[in-house]
């Protein structure tokens, strides 16, 4: 492996871990674990834990995929200048 | 219009639309016939992944399941479970899979971890899941048409297996995938009218995802407040708090629904089928949004039908509802039998109460809370009907995927890659469409014939997917060193824990249950019950295939240039130059 697609594969190991961090404290520890405590808070009639695990983390896993998505085709790019980036089909 | 009329009419309606899109969509290569031939486009195949995705269970039962048998808060699980394996599908799997480039999940098995026997222990796990799970599909077919056109459940059967058979067989993935689009906008206008309505009519709020946070009309309480005061009065747990076992009975429940769907492998070939690395994670987003169109308004659902239902019932604290003047929806229920009141103490009015002694609504099936629904709020006709539509696409998109993944597995991993490798395409198309056929015919004859244990495969699928598929696509993408022999010793032993822990307290092959929900057991291995043991198998499947894999020689160089090449999206095309540069 050179070392641009070294540096590729790091950033997406990077990245993937900051997500999956996220993707795994918010409904666990915000809906599960923790979610007694976050219910003393009020979300309109939603008891806001109960509202992180049952629409809150649903809504943050579709914006999780697409920031995903977005950075990773800037970063295809990015280290796609002199590669082809032909022939993915 | 009568009802029944009317519902023939939208599902003859629909079932048309099924078989011209089939003509359409005819399949004239492998290449078509396994993945559509590559070219859909992300937004479309995301909507697709949704039907695929979403099936009988998710449409017609798990309102019902959130609302009655979780009570509320512990239906959580599956609300995150079904969701939240999008997120490691998009960013662990789809997208490597994806630039991997060829049509079937064993077939990646088999190349990475350069082994035959590796491929077979993949297309064991992958007809084993994907064929349990596609009983209960069957028989939401032969249900749904059993109760709302009134034909027999063997009649309805056969219909819904006539439907899947033409467009299945002469379209393969590509007929398949188109159909998938229609039914999913026929299952989720289904799914959200009913939503809409009722939470218009209660909180005067049309959004259901706004009206559960909202307050009622009537009182001005808030939902959610109100609905813990109605259930808790009758002595059931709190809606809003009570979980699914312990805490970490929950998490781990979660956490297996979500390691099992990333694996499940009808869902994994859809991301095959569109142009680039880069439209199979933005393709991942949209199934997400479209899964959440339903799966956030589930919730909804599940609290304003149980208030519905409750209220009902019993209008004011004490004062129950005679069943004489029980109203029509709940006769119509009753004839089903989903619904059994029984006049314990013989004074003509329905308690409903958690206390097993005298409550006297001795059946509530969680399936009722989604069918029954539109009635309850007193819908117009065509609501009604298209329900039913709704809850037949779910069915049969869901079956169709599965039915794909099962033939594909069988034609190109077992005829093509094993036992014939000479075979030419064209042989290859046809043993396609023959593996498909006799896949529809061995499904239907599991739906005509459900095994005493149906009930309970549906955990065995995920639980299968999760302790093997998952964990050893994820290390072959993700651990350059991970070897055939780490691979294979991890697949069996996290299937083999998980099937332990499985038939140890269901019996063996579940004959000594029919319930897969049945009641907590005392000696569950740290209270985890037997559905969310997946998880368990995935870590014990990840952990073996570590610590073998460091024991053994580590795996050829063309093999790592095979995994450099997977983890490039814009490496050139040509895998062979790759590998043969080393």
């Amino acid at each position: 492996m050179n070392n641009k697609a070294d540096a590729y594969w790091k950033a997406n190991l990077r990245l993937i871990a900051i997500l999956l961090t996220v993707w795994f404290v918010v409904p666990f520890f915000g809906g599960i674990v923790f979610v007694d405590t976050l219910n003393r808070i009020s979300l309109g009639g939603y008891p806001f834990g109960f509202w992180v695990a049952q629409q809150g983390s649903i809504y943050l896993f579709v914006v999780l995929i697409f920031y995903y998505a977005k950075r990773m085709s800037d970063l295809d790019d990015q280290f796609a200048d002199d590669s082809r980036v032909e022939g993915e089909r | 219009m009568e009802l029944q009329s009317l519902t023939y009419i939208v599902v003859g309606l629909t079932f048309a639309i099924y078989i011209g899109i089939a003509i359409w969509a005819r399949a004239g290569s492998t290449k078509e016939f396994y993945v559509a031939g590559g070219g859909v486009h992300p937004v479309a195949n995301g909507m697709a992944t949704g039907a695929d995705w979403m099936s009988a269970a998710s449409f017609i039962s798990m309102a019902g399941l959130i609302g009655f048998s979780y009570q509320g808060y512990g239906g959580s699980v599956f609300l995150l479970g079904w969701t939240g394996g999008y997120v490691l599908l998009a960013m662990c799997l789809a997208p490597y899979l994806r630039k991997f480039g060829k049509f079937t999940v064993p077939e990646f098995i088999g190349d990475r971890y350069y082994s035959k026997a590796a491929r077979v222990v993949a297309v064991l796990c992958l007809v084993i899941a994907s064929l349990t799970y596609v009983i209960g599909q069957m028989k939401g077919i032969g249900v749904a048409f059993s109760r709302f056109l009134e034909t027999s459940y063997e009649t309805g059967l056969t219909a819904g297996m006539v439907v899947v058979f033409i467009y299945a067989v002469l379209g393969g993935m590509k007929g398949i995938t188109y159909t998938q689009i229609a039914q999913y906008v026929v299952l989720i206008f289904a799914y959200t009218i009913p939503a809409v309505f009722i939470s218009l009519s209660l909180t005067g709020n049309p959004i259901p995802q706004l009206g559960l946070g909202s307050s009622l009309l009537s009182d001005g309480t808030y939902v959610l407040d109100k609905l813990n005061q109605v259930v808790t009065e009758l002595g059931f747990a709190e809606y809003t708090t009570s979980t699914r076992g312990s805490t970490l009975n929950m998490f781990m429940y979660t956490m297996s629904l979500m390691i099992g769907t990333a694996g499940l492998p009808h869902v994994i070939i859809r991301f095959f089928t569109v142009p680039s690395v880069k439209d199979a994670r933005k393709s991942a987003g949209w199934a997400l949004v479209f899964i959440a169109i339903l799966y956030t308004t589930a919730p909804a659902v599940a609290a304003m039908a149980r208030l519905n239902l409750m209220e009902t019932i019993e209008p004011t604290p004490g004062n129950y509802l005679a069943y004489d003047e029980r109203p029509q929806w709940f006769k119509n229920w009753e004839t089903t039998g989903l619904l059994k009141y029984e006049d314990k103490n013989g004074d003509g009015l329905i308690q409903y109460s958690a206390d097993k002694q005298s409550n006297e609504m001795v059946k509530v099936d969680n399936d009722i809370l989604v069918l029954a629904n539109p009635e309850i709020a007193g819908l117009p006709n065509w609501v009604i009907a298209l329900v039913a539509a709704g809850g037949l696409a779910a069915a049969l998109s869901t079956a169709a995927g599965l039915l794909l993944a099962i033939s594909s597995a069988i034609s190109h991993d077992l005829l093509k890659g094993i036992i014939r490798p000479s075979i030419s395409e064209k042989g290859e198309l046809n043993a396609s469409r023959i593996a498909m056929a006799f896949t529809v015919l061995l499904a239907g004859y599991l739906g005509f014939n459900p095994p005493d244990f149906a009930a309970g495969t549906v955990a065995l699928a995920f639980g299968l997917a999760a302790s093997s598929i998952f964990p050893a696509l994820m290390l072959g993408i993700f651990y350059k060193r991970m070897n055939t022999a780490g691979a294979v010793a991890g697949m069996l032993s996290g299937i083999g824990v998980t099937l332990l822990y499985v038939f140890q307290h269901k019996g063996v092959m579940f004959v000594q249950s029919t319930s897969f929900l049945g009641g907590f057991e005392a000696n569950w291995f740290f209270g985890i019950e037997p559905n969310a043991f997946g998880a368990v198998g995935a870590l014990v499947n990840v952990v073996v295939a570590l610590l073998v894999c460091r024991m053994t020689a580590e795996p050829p160089k063309e093999i790592q240039a095979l995994v450099d090449f997977i983890r490039a999206p814009h490496s050139s095309a040509q895998k062979e130059a790759v590998i043969a540069d080393h």
